[in-house]
């Protein structure tokens, strides 16, 4: 398993570089991981989206539907991808320290 | 900028909506693969969690036992007489042009082996018989190639000895798994199936508390209660749609919920079985069967007169052999597997819908009707769609005859190829299919498969062609009178 190093801590994270051990996020975790994402830099947008995220992923164990992520931190789809290229499911989960969602997604 | 690498990817454009045979490559994609599998998801689901010391003895001895499980695969094994009318009919040599992506030389992978090992002039004179062992080298080659093939049936439709090649990649496939070779993709959404009921993994709370969400939305947006309930007992109808529905392709949950709203019929979906789709078809028969069988345990738990799948290709493929994986299903109306399309026709044949449609209402698209694989070439689902499509919309646009019907092409990620790592394959398999689609000028690609919802957004954006995709359910819930 490959691991990336964060201010000397070593996070382990899977192929797709999302993390492994979720009690080891932090925001210098998310800012690291942000870069990874072509996000240079995590704005208050940014951040509204993976607090989020977190929240949810806490009380149900999932990221949440993207419906429902868009209406309640009221980013359209649109902005959301215009925030984390690669997707509320890849960039925004990746960053959040969620796993990735895989299935038919 | 795309952020894999781009060179397995053909990049010519078609003429008349049509690609032409590619330039061949040699190894143009032999180094895509996919992420292999993790002991956490192999163990759950009753597989090698590392590769078994022994494994080409077992290897061989399986390829033996599925041969006198199923004679058709050693007829289609021996019955090839290469004459090549597979080979420019794969959506993965058209888009890479690598001769392994010809369906005549994947299959002859497998071919080779078991001349090898299952013939008399292979065991005697393998170089006579052009036989080859089972050796790393061939395995390295089955774990790439036969996760490039989509088990899409395409070039069995052009086979002139009716050859189903896709029974090849299944056996292949079968045959790794057994020895303990298999993909993270694949192996980690089974085993969040016998974890949460689901292939995303979505838990119980979170599944209600996604529908609550949906009631809530649709009240805002139409004023009407349209009730998306889970887990009630002794609903009329179960339904098992692909969790994706309830997760990404909302607009299509909707859809089923709006029709079973104006026909006044009770529903619901089970957080026992919350997913149609079955990815044991993609990796082994055991698992194909263990997840088939839960869709007959939650309509009994739940006491349900009737089973309706949603609009998931592999599920409706699994799901067909329902009778045949889980036993018969003589209590239930009907007694066979009934898919939503079907249903919704029959609705439509009946007068149900009478009056109670607007087609105007989707006016602003101009629709296409991309046929997912495993609904057209393995579950008979071909006019139903469209008859849907033409019962709700006034605007609807065939692709060139070649690439639809029981011709379509697959959208580049079925049957366990929907993931990141080969990026590469998945958009040079969906340069066909997007270059149909634009061919038309449609701003909208209905289809009833789930992973084709997944793969077509980002195929249609890397081949630039502007269109919205969604589900044929979709479209009659935007048009349903509520």
């Amino acid at each position: 398993m490959p691991f990336i190093k964060i201010d000397g801590l070593e996070i382990e994270v899977d192929e797709d570089g999302f993390i492994q051990e979720p009690d080891k996020w932090s925001p210098e975790v998310a800012a690291a991981l942000a870069k990874s994402e072509d996000v240079p830099e995590l704005t208050e947008a940014h951040w509204k989206v993976v607090n989020y995220l977190r929240d949810y992923y806490q009380q149900f164990g999932i990221a949440p539907m993207i419906r429902k992520l868009c209406k309640d931190t009221g980013f359209p789809l649109k902005e959301i991808y215009e925030l984390f290229p690669s997707g509320p499911a890849k960039g925004a989960c990746k960053i959040a320290g969620l796993p990735k969602p895989t299935g038919c997604v | 900028m795309a952020k894999f690498d781009e060179a397995p990817i053909i990049k010519d454009p078609p003429i008349n909506g049509i690609l032409r045979p590619p330039d061949i490559r040699e190894d143009a994609s032999v180094g895509v693969k996919c992420w292999p599998s993790k002991p956490k998801d192999t163990r759950a689901i009753d597989l090698p969690t590392e590769r078994l010391p022994d494994w080409q003895a077992r290897g061989v001895a399986k390829l033996g036992e599925l041969l006198e499980r199923n004679k058709a695969l050693r007829v289609f094994l021996d019955i090839c007489v290469r004459c090549g009318a597979c080979a420019d009919k794969c959506q993965f040599y058209l888009g890479t042009g690598d001769p392994r992506n010809m369906p005549v030389a994947r299959a002859e992978l497998l071919r080779a082996v078991y001349r090898r090992y299952y013939t008399p002039l292979g065991r005697r004179m393998p170089q006579a018989a052009n036989a080859a062992d089972f050796d790393e080298e061939m395995l390295a080659l089955w774990y790439t190639y036969f996760y490039q093939c989509s088990e899409c049936r395409r070039c069995s439709v052009f086979c002139p000895y009716g050859i189903d090649t896709a029974e090849i990649t299944i056996a292949a496939r079968e045959i790794m798994a057994e020895i303990g070779v298999s993909t993270k993709y694949v192996t980690e959404v089974v085993a969040k199936v016998y974890d949460t009921g689901n292939n995303l993994g979505i838990p119980p709370a979170a599944w209600k508390d996604n529908c609550e969400f949906l009631e809530e939305d649709v009240l805002e947006q139409t004023g009407v209660p349209i009730k998306f309930p889970v887990d009630m007992q002794g609903a009329e109808v179960l339904l098992v749609p692909p969790s994706a529905d309830n997760f990404a392709n909302t607009e299509t949950m909707i859809g089923y919920a709006k029709l079973f709203h104006v026909l006044g019929i009770s529903w619901t979906t089970s957080t026992y079985c919350n997913e149609g789709g079955n990815f044991g078809l993609f990796l082994n028969f055991a698992n194909m069967k263990k997840v088939n069988n839960r869709i007959l345990t939650a309509a009994r738990m739940l006491g349900v007169k009737t089973i309706i799948w949603g609009e998931c290709g592999h599920a409706w493929r699994a799901g067909i052999f329902t009778p045949s994986l889980s036993g018969p299903m003589d209590e239930f109306d009907p007694p066979y597997p009934y898919h939503i399309s079907q249903f919704t026709v029959d609705m439509l044949r009946r007068g149900a819908l009478n009056g109670k449609i607007d087609k105007n209402a989707n006016d602003q698209y101009l629709v296409t009707y991309h046929d997912p694989c495993n609904a057209a070439r393995a579950g008979q689902l071909v006019e139903e769609p469209r008859e849907i499509i033409r019962a709700c919309c006034n605007r609807f646009v065939e692709m060139p005859a070649d690439t639809i019907r029981e011709k379509t092409f697959c959208c580049g990620a079925g049957n366990g190829l929907l993931t990141d790592e080969i990026m590469p394959i998945r958009m040079a398999g969906g340069k066909p299919r997007a270059m149909a689609v634009k061919h038309t000028g449609a701003n909208f690609l209905a289809t009833v498969c789930a992973i084709c919802k997944a793969q077509l957004p980002e195929s249609m954006h890397y081949w630039g062609v502007p269109v919205e995709v969604g589900g044929v359910a979709q479209l009659l819930g935007n048009a349903l009178k509520l």
